[in-house]
Protein backbone atom coordinates (compact mmCIF):
# COMPACT_ATOMS: atom_id res chain seq x y z
CA UNK A 1 0.00 0.00 0.00
CA UNK A 2 0.75 3.42 -1.25
CA UNK A 3 0.60 6.13 1.60
CA UNK A 4 -2.51 7.92 0.80
CA UNK A 5 -1.32 11.14 0.31
CA UNK A 6 1.06 9.80 -2.80
CA UNK A 7 -0.04 10.99 -5.89
CA UNK A 8 -0.58 7.64 -8.43
CA UNK A 9 2.91 7.74 -10.42
CA UNK A 10 1.35 8.96 -14.00
CA UNK A 11 2.47 5.77 -15.69
CA UNK A 12 -0.01 4.37 -13.51
CA UNK A 13 -2.77 6.71 -13.24
CA UNK A 14 -2.49 6.47 -17.20
CA UNK A 15 -2.97 3.12 -16.90
CA UNK A 16 -5.72 2.93 -15.05
CA UNK A 17 -7.32 5.71 -17.05
CA UNK A 18 -7.71 8.66 -14.68
CA UNK A 19 -6.49 11.70 -15.62
CA UNK A 20 -4.67 11.28 -18.41
CA UNK A 21 -2.96 14.61 -19.38
CA UNK A 22 -4.20 14.88 -23.06
CA UNK A 23 -7.76 14.50 -21.90
CA UNK A 24 -7.98 18.76 -21.22
CA UNK A 25 -7.24 19.98 -24.92
CA UNK A 26 -9.59 17.37 -26.56
CA UNK A 27 -12.28 18.05 -23.51
CA UNK A 28 -14.79 19.14 -26.89
CA UNK A 29 -14.91 15.71 -28.08
CA UNK A 30 -17.30 15.05 -24.94
CA UNK A 31 -19.84 16.26 -27.72
CA UNK A 32 -19.51 12.93 -29.23
CA UNK A 33 -22.01 11.25 -26.98
CA UNK A 34 -24.10 14.34 -26.90
CA UNK A 35 -23.88 17.48 -29.08
CA UNK A 36 -26.54 19.55 -28.17
CA UNK A 37 -25.79 19.73 -24.79
CA UNK A 38 -21.94 20.20 -25.27
CA UNK A 39 -22.72 23.11 -27.21
CA UNK A 40 -24.96 24.43 -24.58
CA UNK A 41 -22.43 23.54 -21.65
CA UNK A 42 -19.41 25.25 -23.67
CA UNK A 43 -21.32 28.32 -24.85
CA UNK A 44 -22.24 29.19 -21.73
CA UNK A 45 -18.66 28.19 -20.60
CA UNK A 46 -17.69 31.41 -23.05
CA UNK A 47 -20.11 33.72 -21.64
CA UNK A 48 -19.20 33.35 -17.71
CA UNK A 49 -15.75 33.93 -18.50
CA UNK A 50 -16.30 36.86 -21.17
CA UNK A 51 -15.10 40.27 -19.30
CA UNK A 52 -18.47 41.65 -17.81
CA UNK A 53 -18.60 43.12 -14.09
CA UNK A 54 -15.82 41.15 -13.30
CA UNK A 55 -12.60 41.21 -15.51
CA UNK A 56 -11.25 37.97 -17.28
CA UNK A 57 -7.72 38.34 -15.16
CA UNK A 58 -10.75 37.97 -12.04
CA UNK A 59 -12.60 35.46 -13.21
CA UNK A 60 -9.35 33.67 -14.34
CA UNK A 61 -8.42 34.35 -10.69
CA UNK A 62 -11.69 32.85 -9.05
CA UNK A 63 -11.45 30.17 -11.30
CA UNK A 64 -7.71 29.20 -10.54
CA UNK A 65 -9.75 29.00 -6.60
CA UNK A 66 -12.04 27.06 -7.35
CA UNK A 67 -10.32 24.53 -9.39
CA UNK A 68 -7.81 24.19 -5.91
CA UNK A 69 -11.16 23.80 -3.85
CA UNK A 70 -12.84 20.95 -6.17
CA UNK A 71 -9.22 19.74 -6.57
CA UNK A 72 -9.00 19.45 -10.65
CA UNK A 73 -5.85 18.79 -11.92
CA UNK A 74 -7.37 19.60 -15.25
CA UNK A 75 -8.84 22.96 -14.32
CA UNK A 76 -5.77 23.51 -11.91
CA UNK A 77 -3.42 23.71 -15.32
CA UNK A 78 -5.74 25.13 -17.59
CA UNK A 79 -6.00 28.10 -14.97
CA UNK A 80 -2.62 28.43 -13.95
CA UNK A 81 -2.07 28.84 -17.99
CA UNK A 82 -5.28 31.37 -18.21
CA UNK A 83 -3.98 33.41 -14.63
CA UNK A 84 -0.62 34.16 -16.12
CA UNK A 85 -1.55 34.90 -19.39
CA UNK A 86 -4.46 37.35 -18.34
CA UNK A 87 -1.61 39.08 -16.20
CA UNK A 88 -1.49 37.90 -12.77
CA UNK A 89 1.45 36.75 -11.18
CA UNK A 90 2.32 33.88 -8.42
CA UNK A 91 1.76 35.67 -5.18
CA UNK A 92 -2.17 36.72 -6.54
CA UNK A 93 -2.23 32.88 -7.99
CA UNK A 94 -1.19 32.02 -4.56
CA UNK A 95 -3.60 34.28 -2.57
CA UNK A 96 -6.14 33.05 -4.77
CA UNK A 97 -5.71 29.05 -3.50
CA UNK A 98 -5.36 30.69 -0.04
CA UNK A 99 -8.82 31.79 -0.25
CA UNK A 100 -10.19 28.67 -1.47
CA UNK A 101 -7.77 26.88 1.32
CA UNK A 102 -9.72 29.22 3.39
CA UNK A 103 -13.35 28.79 2.97
CA UNK A 104 -12.54 24.47 2.98
CA UNK A 105 -11.13 24.84 6.35
CA UNK A 106 -13.45 27.19 7.36
CA UNK A 107 -16.23 24.89 6.00
CA UNK A 108 -14.91 22.48 8.05
CA UNK A 109 -14.46 24.58 11.14
CA UNK A 110 -17.53 26.26 11.24
CA UNK A 111 -19.31 22.35 11.81
CA UNK A 112 -17.63 22.47 15.05
CA UNK A 113 -20.25 24.83 16.45
CA UNK A 114 -22.64 21.42 15.65
CA UNK A 115 -20.19 19.34 17.21
CA UNK A 116 -19.89 21.65 20.77
CA UNK A 117 -23.55 21.70 20.99
CA UNK A 118 -23.83 18.20 20.84
CA UNK A 119 -21.11 18.21 23.13
CA UNK A 120 -22.06 20.55 25.96
CA UNK A 121 -26.38 19.05 25.57
CA UNK A 122 -24.63 15.63 26.11
CA UNK A 123 -21.96 16.52 28.93
CA UNK A 124 -22.30 17.08 32.43
CA UNK B 1 33.66 54.04 -31.77
CA UNK B 2 31.57 54.23 -27.76
CA UNK B 3 33.96 55.12 -25.89
CA UNK B 4 31.55 53.31 -22.60
CA UNK B 5 32.90 51.24 -20.28
CA UNK B 6 31.48 48.26 -18.63
CA UNK B 7 32.31 49.98 -15.26
CA UNK B 8 29.59 52.74 -15.89
CA UNK B 9 26.83 50.39 -17.29
CA UNK B 10 26.26 49.12 -13.34
CA UNK B 11 22.81 47.74 -14.13
CA UNK B 12 20.39 45.03 -13.04
CA UNK B 13 21.44 41.62 -14.64
CA UNK B 14 19.12 38.80 -15.15
CA UNK B 15 22.22 36.76 -17.02
CA UNK B 16 24.73 37.73 -19.59
CA UNK B 17 24.62 37.20 -22.95
CA UNK B 18 24.76 34.26 -25.46
CA UNK B 19 27.58 36.11 -27.03
CA UNK B 20 29.74 36.32 -23.86
CA UNK B 21 28.68 32.61 -23.04
CA UNK B 22 30.25 31.41 -26.22
CA UNK B 23 26.13 29.76 -26.02
CA UNK B 24 25.42 27.50 -29.16
CA UNK B 25 22.69 29.67 -29.84
CA UNK B 26 24.54 32.87 -30.45
CA UNK B 27 25.15 32.76 -34.41
CA UNK B 28 21.64 33.59 -35.43
CA UNK B 29 21.93 30.55 -38.22
CA UNK B 30 21.84 28.30 -35.23
CA UNK B 31 18.56 30.16 -34.10
CA UNK B 32 17.06 29.99 -37.38
CA UNK B 33 18.20 26.09 -37.56
CA UNK B 34 16.75 25.25 -34.34
CA UNK B 35 13.35 26.60 -35.25
CA UNK B 36 12.85 25.17 -38.42
CA UNK B 37 13.80 21.63 -37.26
CA UNK B 38 11.43 21.80 -34.63
CA UNK B 39 8.21 18.90 -35.08
CA UNK B 40 5.32 20.94 -35.41
CA UNK B 41 3.63 18.02 -37.74
CA UNK B 42 0.66 18.41 -34.96
CA UNK B 43 0.07 21.87 -35.40
CA UNK B 44 -1.79 23.29 -38.06
CA UNK B 45 -0.37 23.89 -41.67
CA UNK B 46 2.79 22.02 -39.93
CA UNK B 47 3.51 25.26 -38.83
CA UNK B 48 4.84 26.64 -41.51
CA UNK B 49 4.14 30.56 -41.79
CA UNK B 50 3.79 31.00 -45.38
CA UNK B 51 1.12 28.11 -45.70
CA UNK B 52 -1.06 29.77 -42.46
CA UNK B 53 -0.82 33.51 -43.98
CA UNK B 54 -2.05 31.78 -47.73
CA UNK B 55 -5.07 30.38 -45.94
CA UNK B 56 -5.86 33.31 -44.29
CA UNK B 57 -7.78 35.97 -46.38
CA UNK B 58 -5.09 38.34 -47.18
CA UNK B 59 -3.12 35.54 -48.58
CA UNK B 60 0.11 37.22 -48.60
CA UNK B 61 1.96 40.19 -46.73
CA UNK B 62 2.43 43.03 -48.97
CA UNK B 63 4.34 46.47 -48.33
CA UNK B 64 2.44 49.43 -47.97
CA UNK B 65 4.29 52.73 -47.91
CA UNK B 66 6.76 53.28 -45.35
CA UNK B 67 5.15 54.89 -42.25
CA UNK B 68 8.27 53.80 -39.35
CA UNK B 69 11.53 53.85 -39.56
CA UNK B 70 12.84 51.83 -36.57
CA UNK B 71 16.96 52.11 -36.22
CA UNK B 72 18.23 50.12 -34.06
CA UNK B 73 21.48 51.95 -33.16
CA UNK B 74 23.18 49.35 -30.79
CA UNK B 75 23.40 46.31 -29.28
CA UNK B 76 24.72 47.92 -26.18
CA UNK B 77 22.92 47.55 -22.87
CA UNK B 78 23.37 48.17 -19.41
CA UNK B 79 20.91 45.50 -18.67
CA UNK B 80 20.89 41.84 -19.54
CA UNK B 81 17.18 40.68 -19.49
CA UNK B 82 16.64 37.12 -19.76
CA UNK B 83 13.78 37.01 -22.55
CA UNK B 84 16.05 39.61 -24.60
CA UNK B 85 15.44 39.22 -28.83
CA UNK B 86 18.39 41.03 -29.08
CA UNK B 87 21.10 39.43 -27.28
CA UNK B 88 22.07 42.62 -25.99
CA UNK B 89 24.40 43.36 -22.63
CA UNK B 90 27.16 45.37 -21.79
CA UNK B 91 29.70 43.24 -23.64
CA UNK B 92 28.62 44.52 -26.59
CA UNK B 93 30.10 47.47 -27.32
CA UNK B 94 31.89 47.07 -30.18
CA UNK B 95 27.92 47.13 -32.27
CA UNK B 96 27.15 50.76 -31.97
CA UNK B 97 25.77 52.37 -34.89
CA UNK B 98 28.34 55.29 -36.17
CA UNK B 99 28.20 58.47 -36.51
CA UNK B 100 28.28 58.13 -40.91
CA UNK B 101 25.57 55.76 -40.40
CA UNK B 102 23.68 57.77 -38.73
CA UNK B 103 23.66 60.35 -41.20
CA UNK B 104 22.82 58.15 -43.75
CA UNK B 105 19.98 57.40 -41.42
CA UNK B 106 18.73 61.10 -41.64
CA UNK B 107 19.22 60.99 -45.03
CA UNK B 108 16.81 58.12 -45.88
CA UNK B 109 14.03 59.55 -43.32
CA UNK B 110 13.68 62.08 -46.07
CA UNK B 111 13.64 59.89 -48.79
CA UNK B 112 11.31 57.41 -46.83
CA UNK B 113 8.08 59.11 -46.63
CA UNK B 114 7.86 58.18 -43.18
CA UNK B 115 6.29 60.08 -40.24
CA UNK B 116 7.82 58.18 -37.18
CA UNK B 117 11.11 57.39 -36.42
CA UNK B 118 11.28 54.75 -33.19
CA UNK B 119 14.75 54.26 -31.76
CA UNK B 120 15.68 51.16 -30.49
CA UNK B 121 18.77 48.95 -28.83
CA UNK B 122 20.61 47.69 -26.49
CA UNK B 123 19.50 50.42 -24.94
CA UNK B 124 19.80 53.38 -27.72
CA UNK B 125 20.62 55.91 -25.18
CA UNK B 126 23.86 54.81 -24.62
CA UNK B 127 25.03 55.16 -28.30
CA UNK B 128 27.20 58.65 -28.57
CA UNK B 129 25.17 59.45 -31.25
CA UNK B 130 21.95 58.98 -29.71
CA UNK B 131 21.01 62.73 -29.28
CA UNK B 132 22.45 63.62 -32.73
CA UNK B 133 19.83 61.34 -34.04
CA UNK B 134 16.90 63.01 -31.84
CA UNK B 135 17.84 66.23 -32.93
CA UNK B 136 18.19 65.33 -36.47
CA UNK B 137 14.84 63.31 -36.52
CA UNK B 138 12.56 65.86 -34.56
CA UNK B 139 14.22 68.64 -37.24
CA UNK B 140 12.97 66.99 -39.38
CA UNK B 141 9.25 66.95 -38.32
CA UNK B 142 9.61 63.21 -37.35
CA UNK B 143 7.53 62.00 -34.71
CA UNK B 144 10.70 60.39 -32.20
CA UNK B 145 9.91 57.09 -30.32
CA UNK B 146 12.57 56.47 -27.45
CA UNK B 147 12.55 52.60 -26.75
CA UNK B 148 13.45 53.08 -23.10
CA UNK B 149 14.64 50.54 -20.46
CA UNK B 150 13.80 52.83 -17.31
CA UNK B 151 17.02 51.63 -15.59
CA UNK B 152 19.37 53.24 -17.75
CA UNK B 153 17.84 56.96 -16.79
CA UNK B 154 19.21 56.37 -13.38
CA UNK B 155 23.04 56.66 -15.32
CA UNK B 156 24.79 59.97 -14.19
CA UNK B 157 25.21 60.47 -17.90
CA UNK B 158 21.57 60.39 -18.37
CA UNK B 159 20.18 62.58 -15.42
CA UNK B 160 19.22 65.19 -18.18
CA UNK B 161 17.90 62.95 -20.43
CA UNK B 162 13.99 62.66 -19.44
CA UNK B 163 13.83 67.10 -19.57
CA UNK B 164 15.91 66.65 -22.35
CA UNK B 165 13.46 64.09 -24.19
CA UNK B 166 10.69 65.77 -22.90
CA UNK B 167 11.72 69.18 -24.52
CA UNK B 168 11.86 67.88 -28.10
CA UNK B 169 8.34 66.10 -27.76
CA UNK B 170 10.23 62.44 -27.64
CA UNK B 171 7.75 59.53 -26.68
CA UNK B 172 9.19 56.75 -24.18
CA UNK B 173 8.45 53.73 -24.70
CA UNK B 174 9.38 51.97 -21.34
CA UNK B 175 9.98 48.31 -20.98
CA UNK B 176 7.90 46.84 -17.99
CA UNK B 177 7.19 43.56 -17.67
CA UNK B 178 4.89 43.70 -15.15
CA UNK B 179 3.74 46.34 -12.71
CA UNK B 180 4.45 44.23 -9.74
CA UNK B 181 7.52 43.29 -8.43
CA UNK B 182 8.38 39.83 -8.75
CA UNK B 183 7.62 39.67 -12.11
CA UNK B 184 9.67 42.26 -13.43
CA UNK B 185 12.99 41.39 -11.67
CA UNK B 186 12.73 37.48 -12.76
CA UNK B 187 12.94 38.73 -16.34
CA UNK B 188 15.02 41.62 -15.99
CA UNK B 189 17.30 41.10 -12.67
CA UNK B 190 17.09 41.40 -9.37
CA UNK B 191 16.42 45.04 -8.66
CA UNK B 192 14.84 46.28 -12.03
CA UNK B 193 11.82 46.84 -10.79
CA UNK B 194 12.95 49.73 -7.89
CA UNK B 195 14.89 51.18 -10.37
CA UNK B 196 12.34 51.46 -12.92
CA UNK B 197 9.89 52.98 -10.56
CA UNK B 198 12.42 55.75 -9.87
CA UNK B 199 13.27 56.19 -13.47
CA UNK B 200 9.09 56.68 -13.91
CA UNK B 201 8.83 59.10 -11.02
CA UNK B 202 11.77 61.32 -12.98
CA UNK B 203 9.72 61.00 -15.99
CA UNK B 204 6.41 62.21 -14.44
CA UNK B 205 8.43 64.85 -12.85
CA UNK B 206 9.29 66.30 -15.75
CA UNK B 207 5.56 66.15 -17.14
CA UNK B 208 5.97 62.28 -18.74
CA UNK B 209 2.55 60.65 -18.42
CA UNK B 210 0.41 63.25 -17.64
CA UNK B 211 -1.74 63.52 -20.80
CA UNK B 212 0.37 65.74 -22.47
CA UNK B 213 0.54 64.59 -26.23
CA UNK B 214 3.77 66.29 -26.36
CA UNK B 215 5.19 64.12 -23.45
CA UNK B 216 3.46 60.29 -24.31
CA UNK B 217 4.62 57.96 -21.53
CA UNK B 218 3.84 53.94 -23.03
CA UNK B 219 4.51 51.17 -21.13
CA UNK B 220 5.17 47.98 -22.66
CA UNK B 221 4.61 44.79 -21.21
CA UNK B 222 5.26 41.34 -22.51
CA UNK B 223 4.94 37.89 -20.68
CA UNK B 224 7.19 37.01 -18.04
CA UNK B 225 7.23 32.96 -19.43
CA UNK B 226 6.09 30.96 -21.55
CA UNK B 227 2.37 32.26 -22.86
CA UNK B 228 1.18 35.16 -24.53
CA UNK B 229 0.18 38.79 -24.19
CA UNK B 230 -2.77 39.63 -21.93
CA UNK B 231 -5.39 41.98 -23.23
CA UNK B 232 -4.06 45.22 -23.60
CA UNK B 233 -7.47 47.43 -22.84
CA UNK B 234 -8.11 45.42 -19.57
CA UNK B 235 -4.49 45.52 -18.69
CA UNK B 236 -3.90 49.08 -18.99
CA UNK B 237 -6.68 49.53 -16.56
CA UNK B 238 -5.16 47.46 -13.90
CA UNK B 239 -1.34 49.07 -14.24
CA UNK B 240 -2.95 52.19 -14.31
CA UNK B 241 -4.54 51.52 -10.84
CA UNK B 242 -2.19 49.18 -9.46
CA UNK B 243 0.92 51.54 -10.04
CA UNK B 244 -0.93 54.72 -9.43
CA UNK B 245 -1.99 52.94 -6.07
CA UNK B 246 1.09 51.88 -4.40
CA UNK B 247 3.90 54.01 -6.12
CA UNK B 248 2.07 56.94 -7.45
CA UNK B 249 3.42 56.40 -10.77
CA UNK B 250 1.22 57.51 -13.82
CA UNK B 251 1.29 56.54 -17.76
CA UNK B 252 -0.20 57.32 -20.79
CA UNK B 253 -0.44 54.25 -22.24
CA UNK B 254 -0.04 49.90 -21.89
CA UNK B 255 0.83 48.42 -24.89
CA UNK B 256 0.99 44.25 -25.15
CA UNK B 257 3.53 42.07 -27.04
CA UNK B 258 4.67 38.59 -27.55
CA UNK B 259 7.94 36.98 -26.78
CA UNK B 260 9.78 36.49 -29.67
CA UNK B 261 11.36 32.83 -30.01
CA UNK B 262 14.51 34.54 -30.67
CA UNK B 263 17.77 34.52 -29.27
CA UNK B 264 17.77 34.84 -25.04
CA UNK B 265 14.42 34.13 -24.96
CA UNK B 266 14.57 31.28 -27.18
CA UNK B 267 17.76 29.85 -25.34
CA UNK B 268 15.26 30.26 -22.09
CA UNK B 269 12.66 28.39 -23.73
CA UNK B 270 14.44 25.53 -24.71
CA UNK B 271 16.53 24.87 -21.50
CA UNK B 272 13.42 24.95 -19.54
CA UNK B 273 11.68 22.55 -22.01
CA UNK B 274 8.75 24.53 -23.12
CA UNK B 275 9.92 25.52 -26.93
CA UNK B 276 8.27 23.00 -28.20
CA UNK B 277 4.74 23.93 -26.64
CA UNK B 278 5.50 27.65 -26.99
CA UNK B 279 5.74 27.49 -30.69
CA UNK B 280 2.58 25.07 -31.08
CA UNK B 281 0.58 27.85 -29.03
CA UNK B 282 2.02 30.62 -31.42
CA UNK B 283 0.98 28.49 -33.89
CA UNK B 284 -2.94 27.53 -33.12
CA UNK B 285 -3.44 31.17 -31.92
CA UNK B 286 -2.57 32.51 -35.18
CA UNK B 287 -5.30 35.34 -35.87
CA UNK B 288 -5.65 36.25 -39.76
CA UNK B 289 -7.18 39.50 -38.36
CA UNK B 290 -4.11 40.39 -37.43
CA UNK B 291 -2.09 39.83 -40.81
CA UNK B 292 -3.57 43.33 -41.82
CA UNK B 293 -1.62 45.28 -39.31
CA UNK B 294 1.63 43.85 -38.89
CA UNK B 295 4.59 45.92 -38.25
CA UNK B 296 6.62 44.55 -41.23
CA UNK B 297 4.33 46.15 -43.98
CA UNK B 298 4.45 49.53 -43.00
CA UNK B 299 7.75 49.63 -41.51
CA UNK B 300 11.56 49.46 -42.46
CA UNK B 301 14.24 48.25 -39.76
CA UNK B 302 17.82 49.67 -39.84
CA UNK B 303 20.57 47.44 -37.92
CA UNK B 304 23.71 49.28 -36.53
CA UNK B 305 25.80 48.78 -39.35
CA UNK B 306 23.29 50.08 -42.20
CA UNK B 307 21.17 46.92 -43.47
CA UNK B 308 17.88 47.06 -44.07
CA UNK B 309 15.37 44.19 -42.56
CA UNK B 310 11.59 43.95 -42.57
CA UNK B 311 11.41 44.21 -38.69
CA UNK B 312 13.72 43.95 -35.63
CA UNK B 313 13.24 40.43 -35.83
CA UNK B 314 14.29 39.28 -38.92
CA UNK B 315 17.36 41.56 -38.23
CA UNK B 316 18.11 39.96 -35.00
CA UNK B 317 18.05 36.26 -37.20
CA UNK B 318 19.96 37.63 -39.63
CA UNK B 319 17.17 37.88 -42.40
CA UNK B 320 17.99 41.52 -44.21
CA UNK B 321 16.04 42.69 -47.57
CA UNK B 322 18.13 41.98 -50.28
CA UNK B 323 18.02 44.13 -53.75
CA UNK B 324 17.96 43.18 -56.84
CA UNK B 325 21.73 42.68 -57.21
CA UNK B 326 20.93 40.03 -54.59
CA UNK B 327 22.90 41.88 -51.62
CA UNK B 328 21.36 42.89 -48.42
CA UNK B 329 20.37 46.31 -49.12
CA UNK B 330 21.72 49.48 -46.92
CA UNK B 331 19.94 52.33 -45.87
CA UNK B 332 21.76 54.61 -47.89
CA UNK B 333 20.19 52.94 -50.96
CA UNK B 334 16.64 53.18 -49.08
CA UNK B 335 14.13 53.85 -51.73
CA UNK B 336 10.34 54.16 -50.40
CA UNK B 337 9.43 53.40 -54.33
CA UNK B 338 11.03 50.56 -55.00
CA UNK B 339 10.95 48.80 -51.17
CA UNK B 340 7.02 48.60 -52.21
CA UNK B 341 7.74 45.91 -54.68
CA UNK B 342 9.89 43.82 -51.97
CA UNK B 343 8.96 40.27 -50.57
CA UNK B 344 8.50 40.33 -47.11
CA UNK B 345 10.48 37.72 -45.24
CA UNK B 346 9.13 35.08 -43.28
CA UNK B 347 9.34 32.33 -41.11
CA UNK B 348 8.54 30.49 -37.63
CA UNK B 349 8.99 33.43 -35.88
CA UNK B 350 6.56 35.03 -37.21
CA UNK B 351 3.59 33.21 -35.38
CA UNK B 352 4.67 35.63 -32.33
CA UNK B 353 2.93 38.38 -34.44
CA UNK B 354 -0.15 36.72 -35.46
CA UNK B 355 -0.59 34.56 -32.30
CA UNK B 356 -4.00 35.83 -30.03
CA UNK B 357 -4.65 39.70 -30.06
CA UNK B 358 -1.09 39.85 -32.58
CA UNK B 359 2.06 42.05 -31.81
CA UNK B 360 4.24 44.50 -32.65
CA UNK B 361 6.42 47.58 -31.94
CA UNK B 362 3.21 50.06 -31.34
CA UNK B 363 1.68 46.71 -28.76
CA UNK B 364 -1.27 43.82 -29.92
CA UNK B 365 -3.34 44.27 -33.30
CA UNK B 366 -7.02 42.78 -33.45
Amino acid sequence: MRPMLEWPREEESMAAGYYNRDHLPHFGDIAEGGGDLAKKFFDYYGAVFAAGALTEREKALIALAVAHAVQCPYCIDAYSHECLQKGSDLEEMTEAVHVATAIRGGASLVHGLQMLEHVKKASM
Amino acid sequence: MSSTSPLELEGPRGTTSLRARAHPLAPASRQRALLDALDLSRAPHRGDFALSLSASEQGILRPVAIEIVQINVGKLCNMTCRHCHVDAGPDRAAEQMERATVEACLDALDRSGAHTVDITGGAPELNPHFRYLVEGAVARGKHVIDRCNLSVLLLPRSRDLPEWLGDRGVEIVASLPHWRRRGTDSQRGEGTFGASIEALRRLNAVGYGRGDSRKRLTLMANPVGAFLAGNQTSLEREWKDGLGREHGVRFDRLITLNNMPISRYLEWLESSGNLHAYMETLVRAFNPATVSDLMCRNTISVSWDGRLFDCDFNQMLEIPIVGEDGRPMHVRDLDAGSLLSRRIATGRHCFGCTAGAGSSCGGSLA
